[in-house]
C-alpha cells in the first residue's frame, strides 16, 4: 500500500476512517453529552462528502480488482450526497430515540460500514470483490431494518431482509460460478473476451440477473420490498430505495454493459419483459396502498421498472441517462421520505389518510411533498420529467416504440396514485389535522437540498452533458 | 430581453411576487398587475409583428436561440407568426378577464392566482415555442395546474372531475410524448442531425411509413385537449366542476392548444401522415361537431350546456383543419379566437349568475334582463355572436369554415361539410332557448327581485372579452390578413 493506494481508494480510506474516528470518539464522549456524536457523525460526513469532489487521478489496484474511473468516482459522489441528505434527515430522529438507548455510534457506523460496501461493489474489477462488496453493503443494513428493538415489525423486517438477501447472495453466486466455469475467469476483462452464447454462459447470466434483481426489486424478486419498508425505520426504509437501489443499478449496469455485453442478444428479451412486468406490478399495486411507506415502496418498484428502459440499449446513451435519472431519483424520493420522516417523528401517523388537510396547517412540507411526487411522476418544470424523458427517448433510440408506450401509459397510472396524495394534502380538509409544527434545523436542511435539487437538476443542462461526457470511459 | 422570452418571465415574477403575498386584496393586485403588463405585452407584441412581418420574411419572427441539451439537440427555441401572435393575444386578454372576474376568491387566494398564473405561463410558452421538447415542457406545465384550481376550488363532484381531466389530459400528452420521439429520430431521414426544430423538420422528408405511424398518435395527443371525440368526456365534468375563472381560461385558451397543437406538429411535419389519416380522423371531428349540439340540448345545467358546445365548436375547428383547405384553414383560426372569447364570456357571465342565485339549473332561473340588466345583455349578445349572427366573430369564423370545407371536390367531404352544417341550426335551438327562457322569461326565483348590480370588476372582464368579438366581427380582414400569411409556409409544406 503506498501512497497512490490511497489516493486511488480515497473515499474508502476516508469513510473507514471516519468509522474509526465515531468509535474512538463515543469512549471519550460523557454520557449525558452523547448527542454530539450526531453533530460530529454529520459534520466528517459532510467533509467526506465536500472531499470526494475534488478531482484526482485514476486507475486499478490489486492486479484489477479494483478500479475506479471518472464515473465511479462521481457515482461515489452522487450516494455520498444522498447519505449525506440521508443523515441530515434523520438525525431528529437518532437525537430523540437512537441516543437515549445508547446505540447511536453503532447507527452510523453500521450504515458507513454498508456505504463502504457499495463504494467496494461499484469499483470492483473482479467477481470476487463484488461479492465481498456486495455481502458488506446488505448485511450491515438488516440490523439497522431491525433497530427499532421496541416494535416487533421492525424486526420482522430485519429477517426478511437478510432472509431474502441471503437467498438473493446465494443466486448470484451460482450465477457467477457457472459464467467462471464458462470463461475460466473472475476478472471483467477477461469474461468480456471469453464470453460466448452458450447454454451455461445463459444460465448464469439469467441466475446472476436475477440474484441482483433482488436488490433492484424488480418484479418478480420484489415480494420483499413493501413489508420491508414498511418495518424498517424510515431513514432505512429510505437508504434502502435510494442509495442501495442505486447503486445496484449502477453496478447492475456496469456489469450488463461491459463485462455481460457479448450476451446482450440475451438480456435485451430478459430486460423488456422484466422491464414491462417491474413497471406494471409496481404501479398496479401502489394504486391502493393506505401507508406511506408501503406506497413508497411499490412507487420505487415501478421506478426501478422505468430505469430497465435506459438499460435496454446497452450503450453510451444509456449509461448517461440512467445515471441522470438515478442522481434525479435520490433527490426526489429523498424528500418524500424526508417529508414521512418529519411527520412520523412528530405525530407516528403514516398513512395517506392523516395527511388530510396537511396544506391548511403545515403548507411547506406539503409544498415539498407534492414538488417530490410531481417530481417522481414525472411532471414538468421539476428534475424527475428530464430524467423520464431522457430515459424514453434512450429506449426509442433503438426503436423500442411499443415499449416507450407501455412506459408513459405507466406514468399515466403511476400520477393517479402520486396525485391522491396530493389529493389528500391540498384537496381536503379534515378536523383532525396533523397540527401545525416546526421542523428542526437538521430536518430543514435535509429538505431544502433535496427540494433545490429537485428544482435546479433537470434545468440545468450542462450537468447532463456533464454526465454524458464521463460516461464515454467505461467503453 | 427579447420580446417573446419577457412572456416567460413576467409571470414567474408575478408568481414570485405572489408567494410573498399575504392577504386577498394584496394578491389579486399583484395578479392583475402581472396580467396587465401580460396584456400590454401582448399588444404591443402585435403591433410589433405587423411592423417586423413588412421587411421581414421568414416564417418565425423575433426568434431566439440557445442551446439547452446540447447532446439531445435541443434547444430553448422561440419565435412567432401570425397564429400564435393572434393566440398570444387572446389568452392576455383572457387571464386578464379572468383574475377580474376572480376579484373576490376568498379561499386560499394566493395559491389560486399562483396557479393560474403558472397555467398561463405554460400556455405562453407553447405559442411562442419553435422547439418540439420545449413545446412539450410548457404544455405540460399548462395542464396540470388544473388539478388543483378544479380540486380545490371546483364545485360538486370537483375531486372526480379534476381527477379525470387531469389523467385524461396528461394521458394524452403521455402518447403524444411518443409521437415526438419518433419525430425525432426519424428527422435525420435526410441525413442532418437529429433535431426537435419545428421549422428544420419540416424541410426533411419523414419516411411515409414512420408518418403513417406517428401520426394518429401526435393528433391523438393534441387533439384530446380540444375534446376530440370520443376523449371528451372529461370537459364537460371539468368545466361544470371548475370555478368560473378556471373554466374560462381553461375553455378558452387551454383547449385552443389542441387546435394549434394538431396545426403545427401534426399537421406541418407529418403531411403524409395527415393525408393518410384525414379521412378518418376526420369523421370523428364531424361526428363530435354534431354530438355535442345535441347533447347540449339535452342539458339543464349552464355549464354543461356551455361544455357541450365547446365539444361542437371546437370539433368545428379540427373538422376544419383536417379539410386540407386554405379558407378553412383560415376559418378555424379565427373560430379558435372567436371561441376562445366567446366561451370565456359565457363561463363569467355564469358564474355571476351562479354567485347571485346560487343555482345553475335551466329550470330554476328566468326573467334575469329584469334584474341584471347589464349581465343579461352581455348574455344575448354572446349567445347571439356563438350562435354565429353577422357582425360577430362567429360567423366569420363559420363562414370561412363551411366555404372552405365545402370547396374540396370530392363527395366525401361535401356530404360530411352538410352534415356539419347542420349544428348550426342545432346551436340556435339551444342558445336561443336558453336566451328565452333564463333571460327573458318570467321571472321565477321566488321573491327576489333584486340581485346586486354587476360590479366594475365584472364589467371590466366582460367588456374586455367583447371588443374583440365585435372587433373581429365588424373588420375580420384585420385578423385575416394576419392569419393568412402565416399560412403560406403550411399550405406549402402539407398541401
Amino acid at each position: 500500500m503506498d501512497f497512490n493506494s490511497f489516493i486511488l481508494m480515497r473515499h474508502e480510506m476516508l469513510l473507514l476512517a471516519i468509522i474509526l474516528i465515531l468509535v474512538v470518539a463515543e469512549v471519550f464522549t460523557p454520557l449525558h453529552k452523547k448527542t454530539s456524536i450526531v453533530h460530529l457523525s454529520v459534520f466528517l460526513f459532510g467533509i467526506h462528502t465536500a472531499v470526494g469532489f475534488l478531482t484526482i487521478e485514476y486507475g486499478s489496484l490489486f492486479g484489477g480488482m479494483f478500479h475506479t474511473t471518472a464515473l465511479i468516482q462521481f457515482f461515489k459522489n452522487v450516494l455520498n450526497i444522498g447519505v449525506l441528505i440521508l443523515l441530515l434527515q434523520s438525525a431528529d430522529w437518532i437525537q430523540e430515540k437512537i441516543i437515549q438507548e445508547n446505540r447511536g455510534v453503532e447507527f452510523f457506523m453500521l450504515l458507513f460500514s454498508s456505504l463502504l460496501g457499495m463504494y467496494f461493489m461499484i469499483s470492483s474489477g473482479d467477481f470476487l470483490m463484488f461479492y465481498l462488496g456486495l455481502e458488506l453493503s446488505v448485511l450491515p443494513v438488516a440490523a439497522l431494518a431491525a433497530y427499532e428493538t421496541s416494535k416487533r415489525i421492525s424486526s420482522e423486517s430485519g429477517i426478511k431482509l437478510i432472509l431474502s438477501s441471503a437467498l438473493a447472495s446465494g443466486t448470484i453466486l451460482f450465477g457467477i460460478s457457472m459464467l467462471y466455469a464458462m470463461s475460466g475467469s473472475i476478472y471483467f476483462n477477461d469474461i468480456t473476451n471469453l464470453t460466448a452464447t452458450s447454454n451455461l454462459s445463459i444460465l448464469g447470466l439469467v441466475l446472476f440477473f436475477s440474484g441482483l434483481g433482488f436488490k433492484i426489486s424488480l418484479v418478480p424478486f420484489h415480494f420483499w420490498t413493501a413489508d420491508v419498508y414498511e418495518g424498517a425505520p424510515i431513514s432505512i426504509a429510505s437508504y434502502l430505495s435510494v442509495i442501495s437501489k442505486g447503486a445496484a443499478i449502477f453496478i447492475m449496469m456496469i456489469l450488463l454493459f461491459t463485462v455481460l455485453k457479448p450476451l446482450m442478444q440475451i438480456w435485451e428479451n430478459l430486460i423488456y419483459v422484466i422491464a414491462v412486468a417491474t413497471m406494471f406490478i409496481g404501479n398496479l399495486f401502489a394504486l391502493r396502498q393506505q401507508n406511506m411507506k408501503r406506497f413508497l415502496a411499490f412507487s420505487s418498484i415501478a421506478q426501478a421498472g422505468f430505469v430497465l428502459l435506459g438499460l435496454i440499449i446497452g450503450n453510451r446513451l444509456g449509461t448517461a441517462t440512467i445515471v441522470y435519472f438515478v442522481l434525479i431519483y435520490i433527490f426526489s424520493n429523498l424528500a418524500a421520505f424526508g417529508v414521512v420522516q418529519a411527520i412520523s417523528l412528530k405525530t407516528g401517523k403514516e398513512n395517506i389518510k392523516d395527511y388530510e388537510g396537511l396544506y391548511r396547517t403545515n403548507p411547506n412540507l406539503s409544498l415539498v411533498m407534492m414538488l417530490a411526487l410531481f417530481s417522481l411522476a414525472g411532471i414538468p418544470p421539476v428534475a424527475g420529467f428530464f430524467g423520464k424523458f431522457f430515459l424514453f427517448t434512450a429506449a426509442a433510440s433503438e426503436g423500442y416504440y411499443f415499449l416507450v408506450f407501455l412506459g408513459v401509459f405507466n406514468v399515466t397510472i403511476s400520477l393517479y396514485y402520486y396525485l391522491l396524495v396530493v389529493r389528500a394534502m391540498f384537496l381536503r380538509t379534515s378536523d383532525n389535522a396533523i397540527p401545525y409544527f416546526k421542523t428542526k434545523l437538521y430536518m430543514r436542511m435535509g429538505l431544502l437540498i433535496t427540494v433545490v435539487g429537485i428544482l435546479i437538476l433537470g434545468i440545468y443542462s450542462p450537468l447532463y452533458d456533464y454526465i454524458y461526457e464521463l460516461s464515454k470511459i467505461i467503453y | 430581453m427579447d420580446i417573446l422570452s419577457l412572456f416567460i418571465i413576467v409571470p414567474i415574477l408575478t408568481v414570485v411576487a405572489l408567494v410573498f403575498s399575504k392577504t386577498l386584496e394584496r394578491s389579486r393586485v399583484i395578479a392583475m398587475i402581472g396580467s396587465i403588463i401580460q396584456a400590454a405585452m401582448a399588444i404591443n407584441l402585435v403591433f410589433a409583428y405587423l411592423k417586423e412581418r413588412a421587411v421581414n420574411d421568414d416564417i418565425m419572427v423575433f426568434t431566439k436561440d440557445v442551446v439547452w441539451f446540447k447532446n439531445f439537440n435541443i434547444h430553448y427555441n422561440i419565435g412567432v407568426d401570425g397564429i400564435s401572435v393572434a393566440l398570444l393575444a387572446l389568452t392576455a386578454i383572457v387571464v386578464l378577464a379572468g383574475v377580474f372576474i376572480s376579484w373576490k376568491m376568498k379561499e386560499l387566494p394566493k395559491e389560486f392566482f399562483i396557479s393560474l398564473i403558472v397555467l398561463s405561463l405554460g400556455v405562453y410558452g407553447v405559442f411562442i415555442s419553435i422547439d418540439l421538447f420545449t413545446l412539450f415542457v410548457f404544455f405540460e406545465i399548462a395542464v396540470i395546474p388544473m388539478y388543483l384550481l378544479i380540486g380545490i376550488w371546483g364545485s360538486g363532484p370537483r375531486e372526480y372531475s379534476a381527477m379525470k381531466l387531469t389523467l385524461m389530459l396528461m394521458g394524452a400528452s403521455a402518447i403524444l410524448l411518443v409521437g415526438i420521439l419518433g419525430i425525432y429520430f426519424n428527422s435525420n431521414a435526410d441525413g442532418g442531425p437529429l433535431t426537435f426544430n419545428i421549422l428544420d423538420i419540416a424541410q426533411v422528408n419523414i419516411p411515409i411509413a414512420a408518418q403513417k405511424l406517428f401520426f394518429p398518435l401526435v393528433f391523438v395527443g393534441f387533439a384530446v385537449i380540444s375534446a376530440l371525440f370520443p376523449f371528451h368526456t372529461w370537459s364537460p365534468d371539468g368545466h361544470a366542476s371548475a370555478p368560473t375563472a378556471v373554466s374560462m381560461l381553461h375553455a378558452g385558451v387551454l383547449m385552443k392548444l389542441g387546435g394549434y397543437g394538431v396545426f403545427r406538429v401534426a399537421m406541418y411535419l407529418l403531411p403524409a401522415g395527415a393525408l393518410h389519416w384525414s379521412w378518418f380522423f376526420i369523421i370523428l371531428a364531424a361526428f363530435g361537431v354534431v354530438y355535442g349540439a345535441f347533447a347540449a340540448i339535452k342539458q339543464t345545467d349552464l355549464k354543461y350546456i356551455n361544455a357541450y358546445a365547446s365539444v361542437s365548436h371546437l370539433g368545428l375547428v379540427l373538422f376544419a383543419l383536417l379539410t386540407l383547405n386554405k379558407i378553412a384553414w383560415n376559418g378555424a383560426m379565427i373560430q379558435s379566437l372567436s371561441h376562445g372569447l366567446l366561451t370565456a364570456l359565457f363561463f363569467a357571465l355564469i358564474g355571476m349568475i351562479y354567485g347571485r342565485t346560487h343555482t345553475r339549473d335551466v329550470a330554476k332561473l328566468g326573467g334575469m334582463m329584469k334584474i341584471l340588466p347589464f349581465i343579461g345583455a352581455i348574455y344575448v349578445i354572446t349567445g347571439l355572436a356563438y350562435l354565429g349572427l353577422p357582425g360577430f366573430s362567429g360567423f366569420v369564423a363559420e363562414m370561412n369554415i363551411f366555404v372552405g370545407a365545402f370547396q374540396q371536390p370530392d363527395m366525401f367531404n361535401r356530404i360530411l361539410t352538410i352534415i356539419v352544417v347542420s349544428s348550426i341550426v342545432v346551436t340556435a335551438v339551444y342558445i336561443l332557448r336558453l336566451v328565452g327562457k333564463v333571460m327573458m322569461g318570467p321571472l321565477l326565483i321566488n321573491e327576489v327581485t333584486d340581485l346586486p348590480k354587476a360590479t366594475w370588476y365584472e364589467k371590466t372582464g366582460l367588456l374586455l372579452l367583447m371588443i374583440p368579438v365585435i372587433a373581429i366581427g365588424v373588420v375580420p380582414f384585420w385578423l385575416s390578413d394576419i392569419i393568412m400569411k402565416s399560412l403560406e409556409p403550411f399550405i406549402q409544406g402539407v398541401l
